[in-house]
């Protein structure tokens, strides 16, 4: 999980460097802070509006501070573990043409604010890619990895060879349903963190903070106490996200970044991201508190 | 086939059938996919559990289920025999009720209390909330809103029986979609809830689980050939969907090579067109609802929308053990178009005075379809072939009704039959 082993890819002399994105998570740290990850789909409102809202993510065209990770979600006709609002914006970018070499530009749009980037992705779309073809681009693009919500470690060998193989990041989910033998193998096959899935339940914002989140990270903090751990799903304000961070290293939000975007775009203003901002600069906050 | 290996030998303990098969879900659910595996793995060695099983399918359900000999309706058929394995006799009207009976008593012994299903046709979301009322378990049924339209009397019939019905307005409105709903809520509830998968799809256990449910209908079929006529059938038939009625049909006789075993997709306007549900003849090998199986899909791994006449089969996957018997040759898959189907539909109608499901038509037009074939490839042979009828036409009276042109009034005020 060292800077060094992320650049031991293919890509380690390219003057984009690849860097682990925990290396956002330890760069927050030393801050004596948590790292705030958001999410966004590529291809909602449009390819060319989603490269320009996730720039705004970034910090990129604001006032304040940007996130110090950012998830790109990369549509899917099945989203299994979204929540309606994700899925509402998933469902506009598919009707609007989104394709899957679409992520490649969006993380390099993001690479050009000096943000680093994961993607997020159901598992066909990159079997059907091709999983060693996917590492490759995603690494030339220079994304850090990926996140699997549905690739478990038991079915992960061709995406385990190929992350290797190009120094990618692989982040697995954890659960609370999750027992302690798998919260050890999961972490162990993962690199750079361990995405913990807070509540029980699909993506998409929620009133108060999940209770069973800080237990799941006491139990991964002692079976694993090397890895660092975000904590995804129900997060949508500062407050939440301040009181995340007073137990995990990152806390992850991509529902409550969406709405404003999807009101925007109700309203015939796709590129309207004030709403967005104001979303950024309360989470921003809530981080630093 | 690699020598040496039974067919029945698969799947492997993580639940693959060589490449396909598996477990693509979020590790939110494996917790609750082991806890089934092992109930599971208990009570098929557990004679109480087996008991009380097999009495709810005789006091219950009704079965066995009648073997019926298609005199009038092989006619139709070249020089075949054709034999009806009568499913649509079962208690609610299909052999759904077969994998429900087994899921709910397997829900009861987990201590879970509320059950949940996907549902297409909606014959299975039907014995899913019949199973729920009988052990007294909370139930909810997911239906895509195209379903609910077109299948108003199934949704009725679960209001009646107690469960709750939510239309799903996302993706395609259809079957996928209400499966992708039923995971989210399984998410978010696995402890108290079991998801009570329909058909031999899904992640490990499903595939392998629900086959052993409807197992029984083929070993009732090879039972009934012996008893009767002192041999085993030529080949067994069925539609696929996601494969549940197959694959109790094809379950005894998979190691039986002499038996063949032949499954018939929905190939809705015609494979070529675009148009259809068959995953198998027009589709490719990816990951959809937590298996790598044959699915319907784009060039980026999109789910591809699947059509067909038949609400039951309209789905663009197909359970993963029928992609391996596929891929190795040991059964052979044809698809059958919506307008093959319905003249099947209406044949056996006319000849044998039975109403088939839509479903079951296309497996019955398969059959004629192959009769006719083998009549012509081999003159001298009279085939014996066992249809399974996995369920009745009651449910598809409205579709029938649009399709043929029907009034619905007397033929004395219309002048005559049409």
């Amino acid at each position: 999980m060292t800077t060094a082993e992320s650049l031991s890819g293919p890509k380690g002399d390219s003057p984009l460097l690849v860097r682990s994105s925990a290396d956002a998570f330890t760069a927050a740290r030393a801050e004596g802070r948590g790292a705030l990850v958001g999410y966004l789909p590529v291809g909602f409102p449009s390819v060319p509006g989603s490269l320009a809202a996730l720039k705004a993510l970034c910090g990129e065209g604001g006032d304040g501070p940007g996130v110090d990770l950012v998830e790109i979600g990369l549509p899917y006709s099945d989203p299994m573990m979204d929540g309606p609002v994700i899925q509402r914006a998933g469902t506009r970018a598919l009707e609007r043409g989104v394709r899957t070499r679409d992520v490649f530009a969006a993380v390099e749009a993001v690479r050009s604010t000096g943000t680093p980037a994961v993607v997020m992705t159901y598992w066909n779309l990159v079997d059907r890619y091709g999983t060693e073809a996917f590492a490759r681009d995603l690494s030339n693009a220079g994304g850090s990895g990926l996140i699997t919500p549905d690739l478990i470690p038991d079915e992960a060998d061709d995406w385990l060879a190929a992350s290797d193989a190009y120094g990618l990041d692989r982040i697995f989910l954890v659960s609370p349903s999750s027992t302690d033998e798998r919260i050890v193998s999961t972490t162990a096959a993962c690199r750079g963190w361990v995405y913990a899935t807070a509540v029980m339940g699909v993506t998409g914002t929620r009133s108060s903070s999940p209770t069973a989140a800080p237990e799941l990270v006491a139990r991964i903090r002692a079976l694993s106490p090397e890895t660092l751990v975000g904590v995804g799903l129900g997060v949508s304000t500062g407050a939440q996200a301040s009181d995340v961070c007073g137990y995990a290293d990152a806390v992850i939000v991509g529902s409550a970044f969406i709405k404003p975007l999807l009101a925007a775009d109700d309203a015939g203003t796709p590129d309207d991201f004030s709403g967005l901002r104001a979303v950024l600069a309360d989470l921003t906050a809530g981080v630093r508190r | 086939m690699n020598s040496g290996v039974t067919y029945s030998s698969l799947p492997d303990a993580a639940g693959h059938y060589d490449i396909f098969g598996g477990r693509y879900v979020p590790e939110a659910l494996v917790a609750a996919l082991n806890q089934l595996e092992a109930e599971f793995d208990t009570a098929m060695g557990d004679t109480a559990f087996w008991r009380e099983l097999d009495d709810l399918r005789r006091n219950y359900s009704g079965r066995p289920t009648p073997l019926t000999e298609a005199k009038r309706f092989s006619e139709h058929c070249g020089n075949a025999r054709v034999l009806l394995k009568r499913e649509d006799l079962n208690h609610t009207g299909s052999h759904k009720i077969n994998n429900v009976l087994g899921q709910a008593l397997l829900t009861r012994r987990m201590g879970k209390t509320r059950v949940i299903a996907e549902t297409g046709a909606g014959q299975h979301g039907v014995a899913t909330a019949t199973a729920a009322a009988l052990l007294g378990m909370e139930c909810r049924v997911y239906m895509g809103r195209v379903d609910t339209d077109r299948q108003a009397l199934n949704v009725a019939r679960m209001q009646l029986l107690g469960a709750e019905v939510i239309a799903v307005e996302s993706g395609s409105q259809t079957l996928k979609d209400a499966m992708n709903e039923a995971m989210r809520d399984w998410v978010a509830s696995v402890d108290n809830t079991h998801y009570l998968i329909g058909t031999v799809a899904g992640p490990h256990p499903f595939p392998k689980m629900v086959k052993e449910f409807h197992r029984v209908i083929s070993t009732e079929i090879r039972e009934q050939m012996l008893g009767r006529f002192g041999r085993l059938p030529d080949a067994v038939a069925a539609c696929v969907g996601g494969g549940s009625n197959a694959m109790g049909t094809f379950a005894d006789f998979i190691d039986t090579p002499e038996v063949q075993l032949w499954g018939f997709e929905a190939g809705g306007d015609g494979v070529d067109t675009g148009r259809h549900a068959a995953a198998i003849e027009g589709g490719s090998v990816g990951v959809l609802h937590g298996m790598r199986t044959y699915i319907l899909q784009d060039a980026d791994g999109q789910t591809l929308e699947s059509h067909s006449i038949s609400a039951g089969l309209d789905y663009p996957g197909v359970g993963p053990e029928h992609s391996w018997l596929a891929a190795t040759g040991r059964a052979r898959y044809e698809a059958v178009t919506d307008a093959e189907a319905m003249a099947a539909f209406e044949l056996l109608t006319r000849t044998e005075g039975i109403m088939p499901a839509i479903e079951s038509a296309h497996a019955l037009a398969g059959v004629v379809r192959l009769g006719r074939r083998l009549a012509v490839q081999q003159p001298d042979a009279e085939p014996t072939i066992v249809v399974c009828l996995s369920g009745r036409g009651d449910k598809d009276v409205a579709t029938a009704i649009e399709y043929f042109g029907l009034t619905g009034r007397p033929d004395s005020a219309t002048g005559g039959v049409a």
